[in-house]
């Protein structure tokens, strides 16, 4: 066990490797760079930058040096002093920017998650072990209807009825007293106020497909010959269930916690967009829009690590589960 | 119910209502079994042997209905419990079910729990029907395992079904299922997925273990060899019925059903000088949900009387040496 763990701890050393070239060289391939886009967008407002300006930006930023130099300057930082440079758009070190914000959707994807499960796990169940109730109809109709709306959607229609039968306004995650004041118990209680919103419109949708394999697997595992055995030796039907087909169904699951961060990150961005959250997901978009490589160089990097953190937590919960995958 | 008697089952029937139509999977079903014996049930696929063990479990699939017919079974304290009468999860039940009846199943590949220890699911049903400490649970187990002749009992409770071998798995399931010393083994063709040499000894096992613990046992096959081998009595089963029961002697030598004699002689011959080809019954089992009418067999018979055997459904008839078979044969 501990020698696996070594072995997949050392094998993330030149993922991570790679994951961080092909970050910086991602940024780098659209055509342009920070300065172009920047210009750009002067443009839009009437203002015009003559090439002497652009070039004295450009080297102020180190961006007329070659790309390796540019790389070996940022990954020196990082690694070195844990700087993760300069934000050319908000004129601010990048780390000052993103932290908060990974920590905050660090918190919504795990809160998400697990509403996920505590709704997908025991439907699923459930619907396996009444197939074709009542309930079991009713909660397939759920489950598509859940499907098909599109998160932002469900979004936008319940900040529409929070506003209009509470008053209340949704958006965001905090009240705007509490937008930029230190943290407090009282603004963590504002934070609890707002994060059902997100946390329920993000959870929905994984949720209606994980019920949909929940039980499936959970009707295969139930046809097995092992239930009846199960049965045979006196236990009574909770017993049977949870204690061997749920287990069983539940693999598919614990594989893929590893990638529930990744998802909330480019999956969920409109919604994030609309919901106005002060997640990771608007900031990154707009960075690569501007091509402000620092900023979304250290967002990909960070979200790289943990997903492979992820990856590698799922590997090792699943090989604690089934024994038939740490014997192999 | 019998004075001598552990288990009866009278005139049981079974049937699924499908979108199809009905499936009469079993019609009159009608057995006893007395203390310390083995009632062997032999019998093509699809004529019923699994349900009617299951419903001495009362563990039938939950889309089959029971439309007549009563299982009862005699605990060791003498009370006699009338199984389809109790539901399926009541706590009487769950006492029987490895308590007092244990069962052992055909895929021993796919029928002990992959996520868990041998020793964890012996344990298991130690757990629910003994007081048992956990490190008697333990030795228990591991003197189980020895009783069915695993090498290395210790070691092999923390082993996990898919590292046995299909023999080994089998000699877990036994462990399993006489954890509790059952007074009736259930054993719903346990060899039929093993190769010869392997069932061979399980055979062996269960009859020296059934011999040491006199538990009586209901070894169902769709082969007659195994049944010669170890059974007392014998149940012949078609289409859901039990068309003759009698002691293993009787069954071969003085067969009274049709069926049973149609059996007997598609069995290869090891003594005959002429070995034929192993020859089946002529004509092709009917279809579930379009049963013949008057006798099921009527359709293959060689001994049809036309008439009475098409129309009217056999009685079963009792002999005096407690041979029965359901033929207008022996109607008087
Ligand atoms: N769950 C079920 N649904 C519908 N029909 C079934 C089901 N289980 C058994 N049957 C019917 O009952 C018949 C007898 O089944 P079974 O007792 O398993 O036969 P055997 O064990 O003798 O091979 C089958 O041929 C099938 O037609
Ligand atoms: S009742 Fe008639 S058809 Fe049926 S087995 Fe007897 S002789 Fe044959
Ligand atoms: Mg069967």
């Amino acid at each position: 066990m501990a020698g696996y763990i070594a072995h997949r701890l050392l094998w993330s050393i030149p993922t991570l490797i790679v994951i961080t070239i092909a970050t910086f060289v991602i940024i780098q391939l659209p055509p342009g760079d920070y300065v172009t886009a920047y210009i750009a967008e002067l443009v839009e407002t009437g203002e015009v930058i003559d090439a002497e300006t652009a070039a004295h930006i450009r080297h102020e930023f180190g961006l007329d040096r070659p790309m390796y130099e540019q790389f070996l300057t940022w990954i020196g930082g990082i690694l070195l002093h844990g700087d993760f440079g300069l934000s050319l758009d908000w004129k601010l070190p990048v780390s000052e920017l993103i932290w908060d914000r990974i920590g905050l959707t660090l918190m919504i994807s795990v809160l998400s998650l697990l509403m996920t499960w505590a709704i997908a796990i025991p439907i699923g169940v459930y619907s396996a072990t009444r197939q074709y109730s009542f309930f079991d109809h009713l909660f397939t109709v759920l489950g598509f209807l859940g499907r098909g709306i599109p998160d932002f959607l469900l979004a936008l229609v319940l900040m529409w009825m929070g506003f209009l039968y509470f008053n209340f306004h949704v958006g965001g995650l905090f009240s705007p007293e509490f937008e930029n004041a230190p943290w407090s118990i009282a603004k963590f209680v504002d934070l609890l106020s707002h994060l059902w919103v997100p946390v329920l419109v993000l959870s929905t949708g994984g949720a209606a497909g994980l019920l949909r394999i929940m039980r499936a697997n959970m009707l295969e595992e139930l046809g097995k010959p092992y239930v009846e055995t199960a049965y045979a030796q006196g236990l009574s039907e909770r017993q049977v269930v949870w204690r061997y087909p749920v287990r069983v169904a539940l693999n598919p699951f614990i594989s893929t916690v590893g990638w529930a961060l990744p998802a909330l990150i480019s999956g969920d961005v409109i919604t994030a967009v609309v919901l106005n959250l002060p997640t990771t997901g608007p900031l990154l978009l707009r960075s690569l829009q501007n091509q402000d490589m620092y900023l979304a160089g250290g967002f990909i990097l960070i979200l790289s690590v943990f997903t492979i953190i992820g990856t590698l937590l799922s590997d090792i919960l699943l090989v604690l589960t089934d024994p038939r995958i740490r014997h192999s | 119910m019998q004075d001598e008697t552990i288990l009866e089952i009278n005139d049981l029937n079974i049937c699924f209502e499908m979108r199809e139509g009905t499936v009469n999977a079993v019609n009159g079903v009608t057995f006893s079994v007395k203390p310390g014996e083995v009632l062997g049930i032999v019998g093509e696929s699809g004529s019923g042997k699994s349900l009617s063990a299951r419903s001495i479990m009362n563990l039938l699939p939950r889309n089959a209905t029971v439309t007549n017919g009563s299982v009862k079974f005699r605990k060791n304290d003498g009370e006699v419990v009338d199984i389809l009468a109790e539901k399926r999860e009541s706590r009487k039940m769950r006492e029987l079910r490895g308590g007092h009846i244990g069962m052992i199943f055909q895929e021993p590949m796919t029928a002990l729990s992959p996520v868990h220890s041998i020793g964890k699911q012996i344990m298991t049903t130690l757990n629910l029907h003994t007081d048992l400490s956990k490190k008697a649970q333990v030795e228990r187990a591991a003197d189980l395992l020895a009783m069915v002749q695993m090498p290395k009992p210790m070691e092999m409770l923390k082993k996990y079904p898919h590292q046995l071998s299909g023999g080994m798995r089998q000699r877990a399931m036994i462990a399993m299922a006489l954890s509790c010393n059952p007074s009736l083994l259930l054993a719903d063709e346990p060899t039929t997925a093993l190769d010869v040499t392997t069932e061979a000894q399980i055979l062996d096992l269960i009859m020296s273990l059934q011999d040491e613990l006199n538990m009586a046992v209901i070894f169902i096959t769709h082969n007659f060899g195994v049944v010669a081998e170890i059974a007392d009595r014998v149940s012949v089963m078609y289409l859901g019925n039990a068309v003759e029961t009698a002691s293993v002697d009787d069954i071969f030598y003085h067969p009274k059903h049709p069926y049973t004699r149609a059996l007997l002689q598609s069995i290869p011959r090891l003594d005959g000088q002429k070995r034929r080809r192993l020859q089946t019954i002529e004509g092709m089992v009917p279809d579930p949900f379009n049963l013949p009418t008057g006798c099921v067999f009527h359709t293959r018979c060689a001994e049809k009387m036309a008439g009475k055997c098409t129309s009217q459904i056999p009685e079963l008839t009792h002999f005096e040496n407690d041979q029965m078979a359901r033929c207008h044969l022996h109607q008087a």
